[in-house]
């Protein structure tokens, strides 16, 4: 871990090594891992040559799991355990979940998030995921001939809170270490600007197989800015498949068909909606289990006719988007498409008639987000030191504090830039109030009912006062991956609750341990040598780092201050010497630790710094 | 960790602690200081540097986002200044104000009985518009004329404007989306 990232002039840190990092775009329909070469980014294709991996997940009999295209293939042969589009179901619970998106699973609602049924038993959709991000680390550690430091996982800008938690959750236990949660259409961006060499405003429309976002960007200098962001994330490709599914069953006389049918029916679906975007018409023919001939003709008139308002659906929050960016069409500079589904005509049309404009497809719809997520990896892995770019975020959706009567107070708004902290103030509502219970919500409506509940905890210890004298200050801080933490403090008496929001949705730390612990349990061994190896590396880094950083700034540092760091550095080297796991991370953390302040003023010299060349640079 | 900056918003970005701001030197002051202590710049360094990093990002945020608005950018001065703005506990405004307060909301109310997405555009233009005025007026009381009590005035009269203009924001969008 380098602690010097700002290199000065010859004072950087030792020569440096290419350090494995990868993107990794976990889609609805197909996952990509890519990775900088070179100074290239380029997607990682499996031992066939092929890019994509069907994001398809099949529990075998034998205790075995088939992830991609041989999962793909056994599909309609064995539906029930074999699932499709998990990423619809992260972070969700079984009220969250379609029809469409509902068949033709078993699910049980267990408590944060949905599990579906399957002969390996009940499966979380955050292990479903962790199988596909598996088998992408596999791929990437084999074509790189390398353990990977770090993988940038790239979600749907619009994706709540528990959504990321659960991505990243399905990260850690894939054993990846997560350098970012990415928002998919700024990854998208990045690729096209830093291609195009652009600046002025874009638009990002990314409509992929089961969820659309709509990012608008400010391209200034090599930072990226996000100005506002929207979407569905219940909405994409799957839907347009479901569509003709429903049309084919109208026409065919057909209904309520069995698990192995409706996935027959729906692949063919898709097969015929892909075609059309070739074709003036196409055929659906299907065998259904009872003998059952099905020879269908689409046209291109009647695709559209079907999908219109699913077209339409998408537009509504291009305008939000725009709104909230509070600018108009003509401000545009250029409409970017990402996403499989931005292929069909119709959606082509239909963004170039809004924008009055020709969208941008030179890049492969299909890559371009992993691309993207491989450049920020390989930025984030501290492979590239001059010449970065930056990005700047915001936060898809508000969130908020029920208050009385089942309403939401809003505490921080949608699409400010992160990160971002606010606190707010709330007093009791009962004489001698001892407790109070918070409800964390994320959401633009008003009701808490149509918000999405993302946690609730009770602060207690309040101590007893007359109404309305407690002063409860609640924080909540967003980090760069838009991920939340809240804590509460009763401020008269210092009475203190903090959490990590995830216990509505998502795992615990107990459950993601136990898990990996059963997946890895027969190579206990393997996995303590590896620990030991990884705290090693970590360690030495760590001091190299801070060895470089009192080199370049030690005047900020007083004697005792300076004596008490490099104690701290003698003790990493002796629990380095001592070869103990537990012992050498505690040194590494104290150092840390001994560090920070240190870490925080050398930060604030270089803002000085760069300020005071920006401040030349302008006069 | 205790860290704080010590400095105000305008000098952690090399900027003139007046109300009159040029936007474009703030935006790129943001984005020089941004550069420098974004969580990104700190992806693979020690624990210390990354909690620093998210503390330090989310202040230039904030003092970015406090700089860039007017109204909070007046309240902010008036802060410094030892002013307390009084924006929920003084309510007396003058019976012209209060008056023009009516009639906005009147004319809110029926724009959105009536579905008028136009006329909700429409007012939240001519908002924005008594909205300058009243920023040009802050801009001589804070800086020409030292005059902190007419701009506590003026500060509470802004946020009556903005939550006005909030109102037609709501209400555009649930008629539109
Ligand atoms: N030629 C085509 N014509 C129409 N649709 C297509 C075509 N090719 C792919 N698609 C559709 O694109 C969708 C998959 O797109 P993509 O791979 O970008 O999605 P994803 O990244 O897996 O999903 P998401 O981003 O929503 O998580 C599928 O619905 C697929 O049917
Ligand atoms: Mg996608």
């Amino acid at each position: 871990m380098a602690l010097l990232q700002i290199a000065e002039p010859g004072l950087s840190a030792a020569p440096h090594q290419h350090r494995l990092a990868v993107g990794i775009d976990l889609g609805t329909t197909n996952s990509l891992v890519a990775t900088v070469r070179s100074g290239a980014a380029g997607v990682l294709p499996d031992e066939c040559g092929r890019s994509l991996l069907p994001s398809v997940v099949r529990y075998l009999d034998d205790g075995d799991v088939a992830v991609g295209f041989a999962a793909q293939a056994e599909q309609s042969r064995d539906p029930h355990n074999t699932i499709v589009s998990v990423k619809r179901f992260m972070g969700r619970g079984l009220a969250d979940i379609s029809e469409a998106a509902a068949q033709p699973y078993r699910f049980v609602d267990a408590p944060g998030m949905v599990q579906l049924i399957t002969r390996a038993g009940p499966k979380s959709p955050v292990e479903i995921s962790a199988d596909i991000l598996r088998a992408l680390k596999q791929r990437a550690e084999a074509s790189l001939g390398g353990e990977l430091v770090g993988a940038v996982i790239t979600v749907p800008a619009y994706f709540d809170d528990a959504q990321r938690q659960a991505t990243k959750d399905a990260a850690r236990l894939a054993g990846l270490n997560v350098l970012r949660l990415l928002n998919e259409p700024t990854a998208a961006a990045i690729a096209y600007g830093l291609d195009n060499s652009s600046e002025g405003v874009y638009v990002v429309y990314d409509l992929g197989g089961g969820t659309f976002d709509v990012s608008i960007l400010k391209l200034t200098q090599g930072v990226f800015e996000v100005l506002s962001t929207s979407g569905d994330s219940a909405l994409g490709g799957d839907d347009f498949d479901h569509r003709v599914y429903c049309w084919a069953l109208a026409q065919a006389g057909l209904s309520g068909l069995n698990a192995h049918d409706s996935r027959l029916l729906l692949t063919c679906a898709r097969e015929a909606k892909e075609a059309l975007t070739e074709h003036a018409s196409t055929h659906l023919t299907a065998l259904l289990s009872d003998g059952q001939a099905i020879d269908l003709t689409l046209d291109q008139d009647t695709f559209r006719d079907i999908t219109k308002t699913l077209v339409d659906k998408t537009l509504l929050p291009v305008r939000k988007a725009l709104r909230d960016a509070r600018i108009g069409v003509d401000d545009v500079k250029g409409v970017v498409m990402v996403g499989g589904a931005t292929r069909m005509p119709h959606i082509q049309k239909a963004v170039g008639d809004l924008f009055g404009q020709t969208p941008l497809t030179n890049l492969d719809p299909d890559k371009v987000v992993a691309l993207g997520a491989a450049m920020q990896a390989n930025v984030l892995a501290g492979n590239k030191q001059d010449d970065d770019w930056l990005l700047l975020d915001v936060i898809p959706l508000s969130l908020g504090l029920e208050t009385m009567g089942g309403l939401t107070e809003k505490i921080i708004p949608r699409n400010s830039t992160l990160p971002i902290a606010r606190a707010q103030e709330f007093t009791t509502f009962k004489d001698g109030q001892t407790a109070m219970s918070i409800h964390v919500l994320q959401g633009e409506r008003e009701l808490v009912s149509d918000c999405r509940s993302l946690a609730q905890f009770v602060l207690r210890g309040i101590p007893p006062m007359v109404a309305g004298a407690a002063r409860i200050r609640i924080t909540f801080q967003v980090d760069a991956d838009g991920l939340l933490a809240v804590s509460a403090r009763e401020l008269t008496s210092g009475v203190e609750a903090h959490i990590e929001v995830k216990p509505s949705y998502g795992l615990s730390d107990e459950e993601i341990t136990r898990m990996l612990t059963d997946s890895l349990a027969h190579v206990q061994d393997d996995i303590e040598a590896r620990k030991l190896r990884e705290a090693i590396v970590d360690a030495e880094s760590l001091a190299d780092a801070t060895r470089a950083a009192i080199a370049a700034d030690g005047d900020l540092l007083s004697a005792d201050e300076l004596a008490a760091i490099e104690a701290g550095l003698g003790a990493v080297a002796d629990a380095i010497a001592g070869n103990r796991t537990v012992a050498i991370n505690e040194a590494a953390h104290q150092l840390n630790r001994l560090t920070e302040t240190f870490a925080a003023r050398r930060m604030d010299r270089n803002v000085q710094r760069a300020l005071k060349g920006h401040n030349i640079a302008e006069l | 960790m205790n860290f704080d900056f010590k400095q105000d918003h305008f000098s952690l970005f090399g900027l003139p602690r007046r109300f009159a701001l040029d936007a474009g030197q703030l935006d790129s002051a943001w984005r020089t200081v941004a550069a420098q202590v974004h969580p990104d710049r700190y992806a693979s360094a020690g624990d210390a540097e990354k909690r620093a990093a998210l503390m330090m990002a989310t202040h230039a945020n904030e003092a970015y986002r406090t700089l860039k608005s007017p109204l909070a950018r007046a309240r902010y001065l008036l802060q410094l200044a030892g002013v307390d703005t009084q924006e929920d506990t003084n309510t007396s405004m003058p019976a012209d104000f209060l008056m023009a307060q009516m009639e906005w909301r009147e004319a809110i109310g029926e724009a959105k009985d009536e579905h008028d997405v136009a006329a909700l555009e429409k007012l939240a233009r001519d908002l924005q518009r008594d909205a300058a005025a009243l920023q040009q007026h802050l801009g001589v009381a804070l800086d020409d004329a030292g005059d902190l009590d007419g701009a506590a005035v003026l500060v509470r009269k802004l946020r009556f404007l903005e939550k006005l203009e909030q109102e037609i924001g709501d209400a555009i969008e649930s008629l539109l989306f």
